[in-house]
């Protein structure tokens, strides 16, 4: 009961944040108030002058904004603690809450599962309490007002933990639609650019029809058993046919809000628009609460899994994957980069997930368990990179006025502890050794190599092809990150905003990223520690654990059995970290040597290097624009101004580069001139005339008196 | 006793890697009727590097400074779980081979920003192709790796060369896929010829050397042995792998020195190969360099599936 009241807690505290930020310009009413009501000055001296203080009006827009971040970061504290109880103790909390109609009372159930994504919630929501009151502080108060910020945020977060608190069908898709309106506000919070309004219209319209495809899904299973409750969901049997509707449905519905391609194309637009904190929380952690669903849903509601849906899973991951970091590449804007980033993130755990399902089906539940425990863990990885990185880009923007990518350049030298942790960042999501990105991955690759134990040919044959381009997700992933850091932080800066640009006064807004990255390299090197609460996880709701669970201990890595596969993270660290010490210390003791000596770069003997000359985005991306060609839609153009004598000397040239990705030409372009031609039809029979008005309801009347009788 | 042999057998690598390439530019000479340089040449490089005191670009900061270190130590610590004279060390046991990729890539990331650091356009240039390379073969000498893991059930090189031991010579269509797939990949990734000429500071056409270009001293010294330790990564992964006669399974004094002397003896083979095809073949234009990683991957994957179709248990 200790850890339901943990969970509660977190969920009140995220509203009483929202509720608390409503008092933003309440200073003067609170001001009164208190000198009405607080009449016991004479006793307590003290805590009148603390009020006084508190309430005056130039401290008090700073002090609230930091109250109401840190009832926020409380709650995070506070879903933290709630879901490694949960996990720790491995058992169901259920619970009923009174709420809502009269005969339809919210179920709540807190399991290993939901208690694992509060763990990822948990720690997104505190790393942005804490960067939160100084990233807030930049914006007018006027034009931007906290309280609408403050509010919808607190509603949003608790929205999350609502879905993952719900045992009802009724009560999840409340708690859903919370989740995705108040985003929906937030994203479009910097509402005076069209184009943010224009990116949460598509949030908004994209959000509800994926909640109208979960209804149907849930729809679907409760026309067969007596109740919305998941219990009665868990217990009915479907059959095949209707259980391959229902997953249709809840994959189109789960996989919208998570950013499956193609119907990604909210993603790298509501993320740009929003502030960078809330872009943080939407795609660290928002899209894990869509992929929660769809496990809940799948692998919970679903009874028996079909390895055809596997299939699905894994095709649909493998494209999103491969397409998501091509995207990515190409995008000049840093977060429209990240949304895309997102995506292909999402695309590997759609990608584990279906072969977990695919060994499940099968037979091989010690397996499924391997993949399962990739796929959430690298959820729980991107969680933890993805918000460091999308902070690292809110410090940028402020610091340089900019997002674009090709303007930047020289960071390193301006922004060192900025540049410090995008790096740990950017090595994680490249999925190097040492760091967490890379574990996951290696886990998702022996389950790959699994393949062995499957009868199918097809299966057999297919599955290592997804590997393979899992490989190539990852190193494309590398060479996406290499280009990111090289370009915004290294080589010399490409405008005047970057030369001068400087690292944050506020040094609070680092401390975010700083535990995020803290993080990334803990559970890269120790990783056993999660995959134990894991384990524990799978084995609640797959009813298996890995096969060789005796093995994790904490310096081993081996999932499969000791003599297969092993990977030790800290021997690893201890290796690296003698062989560079050593070469550190052999080259540089000689004391004349030591120093370097500094001298201009090699400019092939003409003089004059510029940061124009360096290599910019497109440049270094140009390679793979030229090999993966049709994967985007390329509108490349050069134009030359001519002058002098007939024209023949080149004034200047015009590089102009524009890369879109298909979907919106093929998929919804269509779409939305559907949508308008149908409309323009229906319209036609509004004439504005009242007699034809009077005659539709004549008609109307008549056809239902035919009907009665 | 088993550990001092594994750090024994990884300071050996690390030691025979510049013969290696004295070796193979030995051949090279040879073949091309030039004058060879002495066979401890590259060693004489190295020393007279480390005694130089390095020059640094203006504007370069930390990651261009520490980057060499970095490069060199996941490099090393590659070469210490690859069995070079004898299986079933414990290093073997610490890293798999989908995590020797990955130390592949971890050098590779810090190579490449490096040479972003200093912001001359030959850096940029050689980061972005040395990028662009890898990251198609990555996926190539993966799908060949995996052929082989599949076959020995285990990703632990080790195990898997213990594996193929056991099974004796037999002749698997999908180890000659893997084998020619590895090969080209083994050419890309090292950047030999047809791929990329280590000989020349041509500026169009170099990548690996464009990345590399301001480094002097005791950096260039590293990322030089680093290289060579790659290359002989590469030439020891096929080696062991495809042909692992003569590796010692066992630690007494007598099976360890026939397994460095089978390995020198593969390896001086190896070179002489790759002399041949350096001196026969010409560097390919940089878009077509796609065509050939294309045809490695394409390899792996037939490979995998004639591992599948034709050799699988069931």
């Amino acid at each position: 009961m200790m850890t339901m009241i943990l969970a509660y807690n977190a969920v009140l505290l995220s509203f009483a944040s929202g509720l608390l930020a409503l008092m933003s310009n309440q200073c003067a009413m609170l001001l009164t108030l208190s000198q009405r009501f607080l009449t016991v000055d004479a006793h307590f001296p003290r805590c009148r002058k603390l009020l006084d203080r508190i309430l005056e009006e130039s401290r008090y827009a700073s002090l609230h904004r930091q109250a109401v971040f840190v009832l926020l970061g409380l709650s995070g504290v506070f879903a933290v603690l709630a879901g490694l109880s949960v996990m720790m103790g491995q058992d169901n909390l259920t619970d009923q809450i009174g709420l809502g109609l009269p005969w339809l009372p919210w179920h709540v159930r807190f399991d290993g599962l939901s208690g694992f994504f509060f763990l990822i919630i948990g720690i997104g929501v505190i790393a942005v309490s804490l960067y939160g009151p100084a990233y807030v502080a930049f914006y007018q108060e006027s034009q931007h007002p906290f309280a609408v910020l403050g509010l919808f945020t607190g509603l949003f977060v608790g929205g999350m933990y609502l879905v993952l608190l719900a045992d009802d069908a009724f009560f999840f898709m409340i708690a859903w639609e919370l989740m995705s309106v108040a985003s929906y506000f937030l994203v479009a919070f910097q509402h005076e650019h069209s184009a943010n309004r224009r990116a949460a219209f598509i949030y908004l319209v994209m959000a509800q029809v994926g909640a109208l495809a979960i209804i149907l899904s849930f729809g679907v299973l409760a026309s067969f058993s007596d109740g919305l409750t998941f219990d009665a969901l868990r217990q009915t049997t479907v059959s095949t046919t209707w259980a391959s509707i229902a997953f249709v449905l809840a994959l189109f519905g789960f996989g919208m809000k998570a950013g499956i391609v193609p119907v990604h194309v909210w993603l790298p637009e509501a993320h740009p628009a929003a502030p960078s904190h809330i872009s943080a929380l939407m795609s660290g952690v928002m899209l894990k609460v869509a992929v929660y669903g769809l496990i809940r849903f799948c692998f919970d509601l679903l009874g028996e899994l079909q390895w055809q849906w596997g299939v699905v899973l894994l095709v649909l991951g493998t494209v999103s994957a491969v397409g998501g970091i091509l995207y990515a590449m190409m995008q000049p804007n840093l977060k429209r980069l990240l949304a895309y980033s997102s995506i292909e993130n999402i695309g590997i755990i759609f990608m584990v997930l279906g072969l977990a399902m695919i060994f499940m089906a099968n037979g091989h539940p010690q397996l499924a368990a391997l993949g399962f425990l990739a796929a959430l863990f690298h959820a729980f990885n991107h969680s933890l990179f993805k918000n460091l990185l999308f902070l690292g880009a809110g410090i940028l923007q402020h610091q340089t006025h900019d997002l674009n990518i090709d303007t930047m350049g020289g960071l390193i030298q301006r922004m060192p502890q900025t540049s410090f942790l995008f790096l740990v960042g950017c090595m994680s999501i490249s999925s190097l050794p040492l760091f967490n990105g890379f574990v996951s991955e290696w886990l998702a690759f022996q389950t790959a190599l699994q393949v062995d134990v499957l009868d199918n040919g097809v299966l057999r044959s297919l599955i290592p092809v997804s590997a393979a381009a899992l490989a190539l997700t990852a190193a494309l992933a590398a060479a996406c990150f290499v280009k990111v850091f090289g370009m915004i932080f290294l080589g010399l800066p490409r405008s005047r905003n970057s030369e001068k640009a400087q690292e944050v006064k506020d040094k609070s807004m680092l401390y975010g990223p700083a535990l995020l990255a803290g993080l990334c390299f803990f559970f890269g090197i120790f990783p056993n520690i999660i995959i134990n609460l894991l384990n524990g996880v799978a084995k609640q709701l797959l009813g298996q654990s890995l096969p060789n669970d005796a093995a994790l201990s904490w310096l081993w890595l081996a999932p499969v059995s000791a003599n297969k596969v092993s990977y030790s993270p800290p021997m690893v660290l201890v290796g690296v970290l003698i062989a560079g010490g050593i070469s550190f210390w052999y080259l540089r003791r000689n004391l004349e040597t030591k120093t370097m000596r500094r001298a201009s770069a090699w400019d092939c003997g003409f003089g004059g290097l510029t940061p124009r000359m360096q290599y910019s985005c497109s440049a270094f991306t140009m390679p793979f624009r030229r090999i993966f060609a049709r994967v985007w839609l390329i509108d490349e153009c050069i134009d030359k101004e001519m002058q002098g004598a007939m024209d023949m000397d080149v004034k200047a040239v015009h590089y102009h580069l524009q890369v879109q990705d298909h979907s919106w030409p093929r998929l919804y372009q269509p779409i939305t001139h559907g949508v308008n031609q149908l409309a323009k039809r229906v319209g036609r029979i509004q004439t504005g005339n009242i007699r034809v008005y009077l005659g539709y309801s004549f008609v109307t009347l008549i056809l239902m008196l035919w009907v009665i009788s | 006793m088993t550990w001092l042999l594994a750090i024994f057998q990884t300071l050996l690598f690390v030691a025979l890697a510049p013969l290696l390439a004295g070796w193979l530019k030995w051949c090279k000479c040879h073949l091309q009727n030039r004058q060879a340089p002495s066979l401890l040449q590259p060693y004489r490089d190295l020393l007279k590097l480390t005694r130089k005191q390095p020059v640094v670009a203006e504007h370069a900061s930390w990651i261009f400074t520490r980057a060499p270190y970095i490069i060199f130590s996941a490099i090393v610590l590659a070469a210490s779980i690859v069995p070079l004279i004898a299986v079933d060390l414990p290093t073997a046991a610490i890293a798999d081979v989908i995590v020797l990729v990955g130390f592949f890539a971890f050098a590779r990331f810090f190579l490449a920003l490096a040479g972003l650091d200093i912001g001359t356009a030959f850096g940029g240039m050689g980061s972005s192709r040395e990028m662009t390379i890898s990251s198609i073969a990555e996926p190539a000498m993966l799908m060949a790796i995996f052929t082989l893991t599949m076959t020995a059930s285990t990703t632990n090189l080790s195990f898997a060369i213990i594996h193929v031991l056991n099974e004796g010579l037999v002749l698997r269509p999908s180890f000659v896929f893997a084998l020619f797939a590895l090969m080209l990949v083994a050419i890309a990734e090292t950047g030999r010829i047809p791929v990329d000429n280590p000989d020349t500071h041509l500026e169009l056409t170099m990548i690996h050397e464009a990345m590399i270009l301001e480094y002097s001293g005791r950096h260039l010294a590293l990322i030089e042995w680093a290289s060579q330790v790659k290359l002989m990564l590469y030439g020891v992964l096929i080696a062991n792998i495809f042909f692992p006669w003569g590796i010692a399974q066992s630690f007494s004094v007598q099976a360890l020195a026939h397994g460095l002397l089978a390995i020198i003896g593969k390896l001086a083979v190896l070179a002489i190969l790759l002399s041949i095809s350096e001196t026969l073949l010409a560097k390919m234009r940089l878009f077509r360099v796609q065509e050939y990683l294309s045809f490695a991957y394409l390899l792996g994957l037939l490979g995998m599936l004639s591992h599948i179709i034709l050799e699988a248990s069931r």
